[in-house]
Protein backbone atom coordinates (compact mmCIF):
# COMPACT_ATOMS: atom_id res chain seq x y z
CA UNK A 1 0.00 0.00 0.00
CA UNK A 2 1.63 3.45 -1.28
CA UNK A 3 1.52 6.25 1.46
CA UNK A 4 -1.42 8.44 0.73
CA UNK A 5 -0.84 11.86 -0.90
CA UNK A 6 -0.98 15.07 1.68
CA UNK A 7 -3.71 16.33 -0.15
CA UNK A 8 -5.77 13.62 -0.42
CA UNK A 9 -5.34 13.07 2.99
CA UNK A 10 -6.61 15.93 4.04
CA UNK A 11 -9.58 15.85 1.74
CA UNK A 12 -10.40 12.63 3.28
CA UNK A 13 -10.21 14.19 6.84
CA UNK A 14 -12.28 17.14 5.41
CA UNK A 15 -14.91 14.79 3.92
CA UNK A 16 -15.09 13.02 7.28
CA UNK A 17 -15.58 15.54 9.45
CA UNK A 18 -18.03 17.13 7.06
CA UNK A 19 -20.06 13.66 6.90
CA UNK A 20 -19.66 13.63 10.99
CA UNK A 21 -21.23 16.75 11.09
CA UNK A 22 -24.03 16.16 8.62
CA UNK A 23 -24.76 13.37 10.28
CA UNK A 24 -24.85 14.90 14.09
CA UNK A 25 -26.97 17.56 12.77
CA UNK A 26 -29.75 14.91 10.87
CA UNK A 27 -29.84 12.78 14.01
CA UNK A 28 -30.57 15.13 16.80
CA UNK A 29 -33.11 17.46 14.68
CA UNK A 30 -34.93 13.95 13.71
CA UNK A 31 -38.11 14.44 16.47
CA UNK A 32 -38.75 17.96 15.55
CA UNK A 33 -38.52 17.16 11.50
CA UNK A 34 -41.14 14.46 12.17
CA UNK A 35 -43.88 16.55 13.60
CA UNK A 36 -43.27 19.61 11.44
CA UNK A 37 -43.47 17.04 8.37
CA UNK A 38 -46.74 15.26 10.13
CA UNK A 39 -48.67 18.29 11.38
CA UNK A 40 -47.41 21.20 9.49
CA UNK A 41 -46.75 19.83 6.39
CA UNK A 42 -49.03 16.90 5.85
CA UNK A 43 -51.75 18.74 8.21
CA UNK A 44 -52.60 15.76 9.71
CA UNK A 45 -54.65 16.06 13.38
CA UNK A 46 -53.03 15.64 16.70
CA UNK A 47 -53.64 12.46 18.25
CA UNK A 48 -55.53 10.77 15.92
CA UNK A 49 -54.14 7.49 14.92
CA UNK A 50 -52.83 8.51 11.44
CA UNK A 51 -51.27 10.67 12.52
CA UNK A 52 -49.79 8.56 15.57
CA UNK A 53 -48.29 6.10 12.87
CA UNK A 54 -47.24 9.02 10.35
CA UNK A 55 -44.67 10.84 12.82
CA UNK A 56 -43.68 7.07 14.58
CA UNK A 57 -42.75 6.27 10.60
CA UNK A 58 -40.95 9.73 10.00
CA UNK A 59 -38.88 9.96 13.19
CA UNK A 60 -37.88 6.10 14.01
CA UNK A 61 -36.98 5.03 10.17
CA UNK A 62 -34.27 7.96 9.49
CA UNK A 63 -32.85 7.49 13.06
CA UNK A 64 -32.90 3.87 12.84
CA UNK A 65 -30.80 3.96 9.70
CA UNK A 66 -28.61 6.66 10.91
CA UNK A 67 -27.66 4.73 13.88
CA UNK A 68 -27.44 1.70 11.41
CA UNK A 69 -24.64 3.43 9.12
CA UNK A 70 -22.56 4.72 11.90
CA UNK A 71 -22.69 1.11 13.52
CA UNK A 72 -21.82 -0.49 10.77
CA UNK A 73 -19.10 1.36 9.36
CA UNK A 74 -17.81 1.11 13.34
CA UNK A 75 -17.60 -2.59 13.19
CA UNK A 76 -16.90 -2.90 9.36
CA UNK A 77 -13.53 -1.46 10.67
CA UNK A 78 -13.50 -3.50 13.86
CA UNK A 79 -14.11 -6.57 11.47
CA UNK A 80 -11.24 -5.72 9.62
CA UNK A 81 -9.00 -7.14 12.72
CA UNK A 82 -10.60 -10.22 12.88
CA UNK A 83 -10.38 -12.30 9.88
CA UNK A 84 -12.16 -16.12 10.52
CA UNK A 85 -8.45 -17.65 9.69
CA UNK A 86 -7.62 -15.62 13.01
CA UNK A 87 -10.56 -16.41 15.05
CA UNK A 88 -9.95 -20.04 14.41
CA UNK A 89 -6.04 -19.58 15.37
CA UNK A 90 -7.16 -18.24 18.74
CA UNK A 91 -9.34 -21.02 19.04
CA UNK A 92 -7.60 -24.37 18.12
CA UNK A 93 -6.64 -26.50 20.48
CA UNK A 94 -8.10 -24.40 23.44
CA UNK A 95 -9.68 -25.97 26.52
CA UNK A 96 -13.36 -25.95 26.99
CA UNK A 97 -14.92 -22.97 29.33
CA UNK A 98 -12.00 -20.42 28.39
CA UNK A 99 -12.82 -21.12 24.73
CA UNK A 100 -16.71 -21.17 24.99
CA UNK A 101 -16.32 -17.69 26.51
CA UNK A 102 -13.83 -16.95 23.56
CA UNK A 103 -15.52 -18.29 21.22
CA UNK A 104 -19.39 -16.41 21.90
CA UNK A 105 -16.90 -13.19 22.17
CA UNK A 106 -15.06 -13.60 19.38
CA UNK A 107 -18.58 -14.68 17.16
CA UNK A 108 -19.95 -11.29 17.51
CA UNK A 109 -17.07 -9.42 15.86
CA UNK A 110 -15.70 -11.89 12.80
CA UNK A 111 -17.47 -11.65 9.72
CA UNK A 112 -19.82 -14.52 9.61
CA UNK A 113 -22.78 -15.51 7.56
CA UNK A 114 -24.95 -18.39 7.64
CA UNK A 115 -24.26 -19.41 4.39
CA UNK A 116 -20.22 -20.56 5.42
CA UNK A 117 -21.35 -22.19 8.55
CA UNK A 118 -20.82 -25.22 6.85
CA UNK A 119 -17.06 -24.38 5.44
CA UNK A 120 -16.65 -22.31 8.87
CA UNK A 121 -17.41 -25.56 10.87
CA UNK A 122 -15.00 -27.81 8.79
CA UNK A 123 -12.49 -25.60 9.06
CA UNK A 124 -12.79 -25.26 12.82
CA UNK A 125 -13.36 -28.70 13.75
CA UNK A 126 -10.62 -30.18 11.52
CA UNK A 127 -7.80 -27.60 13.33
CA UNK A 128 -8.77 -29.02 16.54
CA UNK A 129 -11.01 -26.43 17.59
CA UNK A 130 -13.37 -28.43 20.27
CA UNK A 131 -17.07 -29.28 19.18
CA UNK A 132 -18.82 -27.41 21.80
CA UNK A 133 -16.57 -24.75 21.14
CA UNK A 134 -17.32 -24.23 17.67
CA UNK A 135 -20.99 -24.65 18.54
CA UNK A 136 -20.46 -21.41 21.24
CA UNK A 137 -19.23 -19.76 17.83
CA UNK A 138 -22.46 -20.42 15.77
CA UNK A 139 -24.87 -19.46 18.02
CA UNK A 140 -23.33 -16.03 19.21
CA UNK A 141 -22.23 -15.34 15.54
CA UNK A 142 -25.98 -14.50 13.68
CA UNK A 143 -27.49 -13.92 17.40
CA UNK A 144 -25.66 -10.94 18.51
CA UNK A 145 -24.44 -8.71 15.98
CA UNK A 146 -24.32 -5.20 15.30
CA UNK A 147 -27.58 -4.95 13.34
CA UNK A 148 -29.72 -6.20 16.31
CA UNK A 149 -28.07 -4.01 18.66
CA UNK A 150 -28.84 -1.30 16.83
CA UNK A 151 -32.30 -1.33 16.58
CA UNK A 152 -32.55 -2.53 20.15
CA UNK A 153 -30.38 0.28 21.30
CA UNK A 154 -32.37 3.08 18.83
CA UNK A 155 -35.79 1.83 19.27
CA UNK A 156 -35.80 0.33 23.08
CA UNK A 157 -32.58 1.63 24.46
CA UNK A 158 -29.66 1.16 25.73
CA UNK A 159 -31.24 -1.16 28.69
CA UNK A 160 -32.57 -3.68 26.96
CA UNK A 161 -29.69 -3.71 24.17
CA UNK A 162 -27.61 -4.27 27.22
CA UNK A 163 -29.95 -7.62 28.21
CA UNK A 164 -29.98 -8.75 24.61
CA UNK A 165 -26.22 -8.41 24.10
CA UNK A 166 -25.38 -10.55 27.96
CA UNK A 167 -27.95 -12.92 27.51
CA UNK A 168 -26.99 -13.81 24.31
CA UNK A 169 -23.36 -14.27 24.96
CA UNK A 170 -24.60 -16.15 27.58
CA UNK A 171 -26.51 -18.90 25.79
CA UNK A 172 -24.67 -19.13 23.06
CA UNK A 173 -21.57 -19.90 25.89
CA UNK A 174 -24.04 -22.06 27.94
CA UNK A 175 -25.20 -24.06 25.26
CA UNK A 176 -21.89 -24.58 23.77
CA UNK A 177 -20.29 -25.79 26.49
CA UNK A 178 -23.31 -28.10 27.67
CA UNK A 179 -22.87 -29.49 23.98
CA UNK A 180 -19.49 -30.04 24.26
CA UNK A 181 -19.93 -31.77 27.97
CA UNK A 182 -22.47 -34.28 26.37
CA UNK A 183 -19.57 -35.89 23.57
CA UNK A 184 -21.38 -35.83 20.22
CA UNK A 185 -18.67 -36.01 18.09
CA UNK A 186 -19.91 -39.36 16.53
CA UNK A 187 -22.97 -37.49 15.63
CA UNK A 188 -20.44 -35.21 13.32
CA UNK A 189 -20.34 -36.41 9.75
CA UNK A 190 -17.44 -39.09 9.70
CA UNK A 191 -16.27 -37.57 6.15
CA UNK A 192 -15.22 -34.20 8.18
CA UNK A 193 -12.97 -35.06 10.21
CA UNK A 194 -10.90 -37.06 7.13
CA UNK A 195 -10.49 -33.87 5.68
CA UNK A 196 -7.26 -32.08 5.40
CA UNK A 197 -7.63 -28.77 5.67
CA UNK A 198 -4.77 -26.69 4.30
CA UNK A 199 -3.86 -24.15 6.79
CA UNK A 200 -4.42 -21.57 4.29
CA UNK A 201 -4.02 -17.56 5.37
CA UNK A 202 -5.33 -15.10 3.12
CA UNK A 203 -2.49 -13.02 1.44
CA UNK A 204 -1.65 -9.86 2.30
CA UNK A 205 -2.15 -9.97 6.12
CA UNK A 206 -0.93 -6.78 6.63
CA UNK A 207 -3.48 -4.30 6.34
CA UNK A 208 -3.26 -0.21 5.96
CA UNK A 209 -5.65 2.23 7.45
CA UNK A 210 -6.71 3.28 4.63
CA UNK A 211 -8.26 0.10 3.58
CA UNK A 212 -9.64 -0.59 6.70
CA UNK A 213 -11.77 2.50 6.39
CA UNK A 214 -12.75 1.09 3.00
CA UNK A 215 -13.62 -1.89 4.67
CA UNK A 216 -16.40 0.16 6.94
CA UNK A 217 -17.43 2.10 3.73
CA UNK A 218 -18.36 -1.43 2.14
CA UNK A 219 -20.02 -2.56 4.95
CA UNK A 220 -21.92 0.10 4.92
CA UNK A 221 -23.04 -0.49 1.27
CA UNK A 222 -23.14 -4.01 1.46
CA UNK A 223 -25.38 -4.69 4.95
CA UNK A 224 -27.39 -1.32 4.86
CA UNK A 225 -28.06 -1.82 1.17
CA UNK A 226 -29.20 -5.02 2.01
CA UNK A 227 -31.22 -4.67 5.10
CA UNK A 228 -32.53 -1.30 4.47
CA UNK A 229 -35.66 -2.91 3.30
CA UNK A 230 -36.22 -4.99 6.23
CA UNK A 231 -36.12 -2.39 8.09
CA UNK A 232 -38.52 0.22 6.30
CA UNK A 233 -40.90 -2.46 6.15
CA UNK A 234 -40.14 -3.76 9.65
CA UNK A 235 -41.16 -0.27 10.67
CA UNK A 236 -44.21 0.19 8.47
CA UNK A 237 -45.53 -2.69 10.45
CA UNK A 238 -44.72 -1.36 13.97
CA UNK A 239 -46.36 2.24 13.07
CA UNK A 240 -49.49 0.52 12.07
CA UNK A 241 -49.84 -1.42 15.41
CA UNK A 242 -48.10 1.80 17.31
CA UNK A 243 -51.01 4.14 15.81
CA UNK A 244 -54.11 0.97 15.34
CA UNK A 245 -54.03 -1.84 17.70
CA UNK A 246 -55.45 -0.83 20.98
CA UNK A 247 -53.43 -0.24 24.05
CA UNK A 248 -52.69 -3.68 26.22
CA UNK A 249 -53.72 -5.67 23.39
CA UNK A 250 -51.25 -7.55 23.64
CA UNK A 251 -51.08 -7.93 27.14
CA UNK A 252 -53.77 -10.96 26.53
CA UNK A 253 -51.53 -12.97 24.28
CA UNK A 254 -48.07 -12.25 25.15
CA UNK A 255 -48.40 -10.70 28.85
CA UNK A 256 -46.55 -12.39 31.39
CA UNK A 257 -50.09 -13.72 32.30
CA UNK A 258 -49.83 -17.09 31.16
CA UNK A 259 -46.68 -19.91 31.71
CA UNK A 260 -47.27 -20.99 28.15
CA UNK A 261 -46.38 -17.69 26.30
CA UNK A 262 -42.71 -18.30 26.54
CA UNK A 263 -42.19 -21.41 25.15
CA UNK A 264 -44.93 -20.77 22.29
CA UNK A 265 -43.11 -17.43 21.38
CA UNK A 266 -40.03 -20.31 20.77
CA UNK A 267 -41.75 -22.52 18.89
CA UNK A 268 -43.32 -19.96 16.60
CA UNK A 269 -40.20 -18.18 16.15
CA UNK A 270 -37.52 -20.63 15.00
CA UNK A 271 -39.27 -21.75 11.47
CA UNK A 272 -39.39 -17.51 10.99
CA UNK A 273 -36.81 -16.76 8.83
CA UNK A 274 -36.15 -12.82 9.19
CA UNK A 275 -33.52 -10.85 10.25
CA UNK A 276 -33.15 -8.16 13.22
CA UNK A 277 -33.76 -5.63 10.88
CA UNK A 278 -37.17 -6.87 9.86
CA UNK A 279 -38.60 -8.36 13.26
CA UNK A 280 -36.95 -5.48 16.24
CA UNK A 281 -39.38 -2.94 14.96
CA UNK A 282 -42.48 -5.24 15.04
CA UNK A 283 -40.52 -6.39 18.45
CA UNK A 284 -40.58 -2.79 19.71
CA UNK A 285 -44.37 -2.10 19.02
CA UNK A 286 -45.42 -5.56 20.28
CA UNK A 287 -43.82 -4.56 23.54
CA UNK A 288 -45.58 -1.19 23.48
CA UNK A 289 -48.67 -2.77 23.53
CA UNK A 290 -48.28 -4.53 26.77
CA UNK A 291 -46.49 -7.42 25.62
CA UNK A 292 -43.88 -9.10 28.36
CA UNK A 293 -40.34 -8.09 27.68
CA UNK A 294 -38.89 -11.47 28.18
CA UNK A 295 -41.61 -13.60 25.64
CA UNK A 296 -40.73 -11.07 23.22
CA UNK A 297 -36.79 -11.17 23.99
CA UNK A 298 -37.66 -15.15 23.00
CA UNK A 299 -39.48 -14.88 20.64
CA UNK A 300 -36.65 -12.27 18.69
CA UNK A 301 -33.65 -14.61 19.75
CA UNK A 302 -35.52 -17.76 18.24
CA UNK A 303 -36.06 -16.22 15.28
CA UNK A 304 -32.57 -14.55 14.98
CA UNK A 305 -30.81 -17.52 16.34
CA UNK A 306 -32.60 -20.59 15.08
CA UNK A 307 -33.52 -20.81 11.77
CA UNK A 308 -34.55 -23.23 9.84
CA UNK A 309 -32.74 -22.49 6.50
CA UNK A 310 -29.59 -22.50 8.71
CA UNK A 311 -30.42 -25.75 10.33
CA UNK A 312 -30.87 -27.24 6.72
CA UNK A 313 -27.60 -26.33 5.81
CA UNK A 314 -25.57 -28.16 8.99
CA UNK A 315 -27.28 -31.08 8.25
CA UNK A 316 -24.61 -31.41 6.12
CA UNK A 317 -22.15 -32.18 8.42
CA UNK A 318 -24.27 -32.92 11.46
CA UNK A 319 -26.49 -35.83 11.58
CA UNK A 320 -29.96 -35.50 12.45
CA UNK A 321 -29.24 -36.28 16.86
CA UNK A 322 -27.00 -33.56 16.75
CA UNK A 323 -29.00 -30.88 15.57
CA UNK A 324 -32.03 -31.85 17.78
CA UNK A 325 -29.68 -31.40 20.62
CA UNK A 326 -28.41 -28.03 19.32
CA UNK A 327 -31.75 -26.96 18.71
CA UNK A 328 -32.50 -28.19 22.06
CA UNK A 329 -30.39 -26.70 23.92
CA UNK A 330 -30.54 -23.57 22.53
CA UNK A 331 -34.06 -23.60 22.50
CA UNK A 332 -33.93 -23.82 26.26
CA UNK A 333 -31.21 -21.95 26.74
CA UNK A 334 -33.49 -19.12 24.92
CA UNK A 335 -36.52 -19.84 26.94
CA UNK A 336 -34.74 -19.64 30.70
CA UNK A 337 -33.89 -15.81 29.08
CA UNK A 338 -37.51 -15.68 28.55
CA UNK A 339 -39.05 -16.48 32.00
CA UNK A 340 -36.06 -14.82 33.72
CA UNK A 341 -37.09 -11.63 32.00
CA UNK A 342 -40.60 -12.27 32.59
CA UNK A 343 -40.01 -12.80 36.20
CA UNK A 344 -37.90 -9.38 36.81
CA UNK A 345 -39.65 -7.16 34.61
CA UNK B 1 -3.58 -20.49 -14.94
CA UNK B 2 -6.65 -21.66 -13.08
CA UNK B 3 -8.88 -19.30 -10.98
CA UNK B 4 -11.11 -20.94 -8.22
CA UNK B 5 -13.99 -19.83 -7.23
CA UNK B 6 -15.94 -21.86 -3.88
CA UNK B 7 -19.12 -21.05 -2.82
CA UNK B 8 -22.27 -23.20 -2.00
CA UNK B 9 -24.72 -21.92 -4.28
CA UNK B 10 -25.75 -18.19 -2.37
CA UNK B 11 -26.47 -14.91 -4.15
CA UNK B 12 -23.20 -13.35 -3.46
CA UNK B 13 -21.06 -16.74 -4.76
CA UNK B 14 -22.96 -15.94 -7.75
CA UNK B 15 -21.92 -12.07 -8.06
CA UNK B 16 -18.52 -13.40 -7.17
CA UNK B 17 -18.92 -15.81 -10.87
CA UNK B 18 -20.28 -13.00 -12.62
CA UNK B 19 -17.32 -10.53 -11.62
CA UNK B 20 -14.94 -13.07 -12.55
CA UNK B 21 -16.12 -13.98 -15.45
CA UNK B 22 -16.85 -10.72 -16.47
CA UNK B 23 -13.02 -9.26 -15.77
CA UNK B 24 -11.66 -12.14 -18.18
CA UNK B 25 -13.91 -11.52 -20.66
CA UNK B 26 -12.83 -7.76 -21.01
CA UNK B 27 -9.45 -9.07 -20.71
CA UNK B 28 -9.74 -11.77 -23.02
CA UNK B 29 -7.84 -13.62 -20.63
CA UNK B 30 -7.64 -17.43 -20.93
CA UNK B 31 -7.78 -18.84 -17.40
CA UNK B 32 -9.31 -21.56 -16.66
CA UNK B 33 -12.30 -20.49 -14.42
CA UNK B 34 -13.78 -23.63 -12.05
CA UNK B 35 -16.47 -23.31 -9.45
CA UNK B 36 -16.30 -25.57 -6.43
CA UNK B 37 -19.54 -26.27 -4.46
CA UNK B 38 -18.84 -29.46 -2.80
CA UNK B 39 -17.97 -28.61 1.02
CA UNK B 40 -14.98 -31.29 1.19
CA UNK B 41 -13.61 -29.78 -1.53
CA UNK B 42 -13.73 -26.30 0.27
CA UNK B 43 -12.84 -27.18 3.63
CA UNK B 44 -9.82 -29.37 1.60
CA UNK B 45 -8.47 -25.76 0.53
CA UNK B 46 -9.00 -24.09 3.58
CA UNK B 47 -11.36 -22.08 2.69
CA UNK B 48 -13.83 -20.83 5.92
CA UNK B 49 -15.94 -18.03 4.65
CA UNK B 50 -17.67 -18.36 1.14
CA UNK B 51 -17.35 -16.83 -1.33
CA UNK B 52 -13.61 -17.02 -1.78
CA UNK B 53 -11.45 -16.90 -4.86
CA UNK B 54 -7.95 -18.89 -5.44
CA UNK B 55 -5.79 -18.61 -8.29
CA UNK B 56 -3.51 -21.73 -8.68
CA UNK B 57 -4.21 -22.68 -6.12
CA UNK B 58 -3.65 -20.19 -3.65
CA UNK B 59 -6.56 -18.58 -1.80
CA UNK B 60 -6.51 -14.65 -2.49
CA UNK B 61 -9.72 -13.41 -1.14
CA UNK B 62 -12.87 -15.13 0.90
CA UNK B 63 -15.78 -14.07 2.75
CA UNK B 64 -16.91 -11.17 0.50
CA UNK B 65 -18.02 -10.20 -3.54
CA UNK B 66 -14.57 -9.08 -4.86
CA UNK B 67 -13.62 -5.86 -6.74
CA UNK B 68 -13.07 -5.37 -10.74
CA UNK B 69 -10.17 -4.12 -10.18
CA UNK B 70 -8.90 -6.81 -7.31
CA UNK B 71 -9.23 -9.76 -9.71
CA UNK B 72 -7.45 -7.57 -12.32
CA UNK B 73 -4.90 -7.53 -9.72
CA UNK B 74 -4.70 -11.06 -9.20
CA UNK B 75 -4.47 -11.86 -13.37
CA UNK B 76 -1.44 -9.37 -13.55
Amino acid sequence: MPVMAAPRRLWMAVAGFAGAAAWALAYWNLAGLARWITYGLAGLEPGSRPSSAVEFFLYEAPKVLLLLVLVVFGVGIVRSFFTPERTRRVLAGRRESVGNVLAALLGTVTPFCSCSAVPLFIGFVTAGVPLGVTFSFLVSAPMVNEVALVLLFGLLGWKVAALYLSTGLFIAIASGWTIGRLGLERFVEPWVFDVRAAAADEAGAAIAWADRLRAGREAVVDIVGRVWPWVLAGIAVGAVIHGYVPEQFMAGIMGKGAWWTVPLAVLVGIPMYSNAAGIIPVVQALLAKGAALGTVLAFMMAVIGLSLPETIILRKVLRPPLIAVFVGVVGTGILIVGYLFNAIF
Amino acid sequence: MVITVYGPGCARCFETERVVRNVLAELQHDADLQKVSDYQAMAAAGVLATPAVAIDGVIKMSGRVPKREEVKAWLA
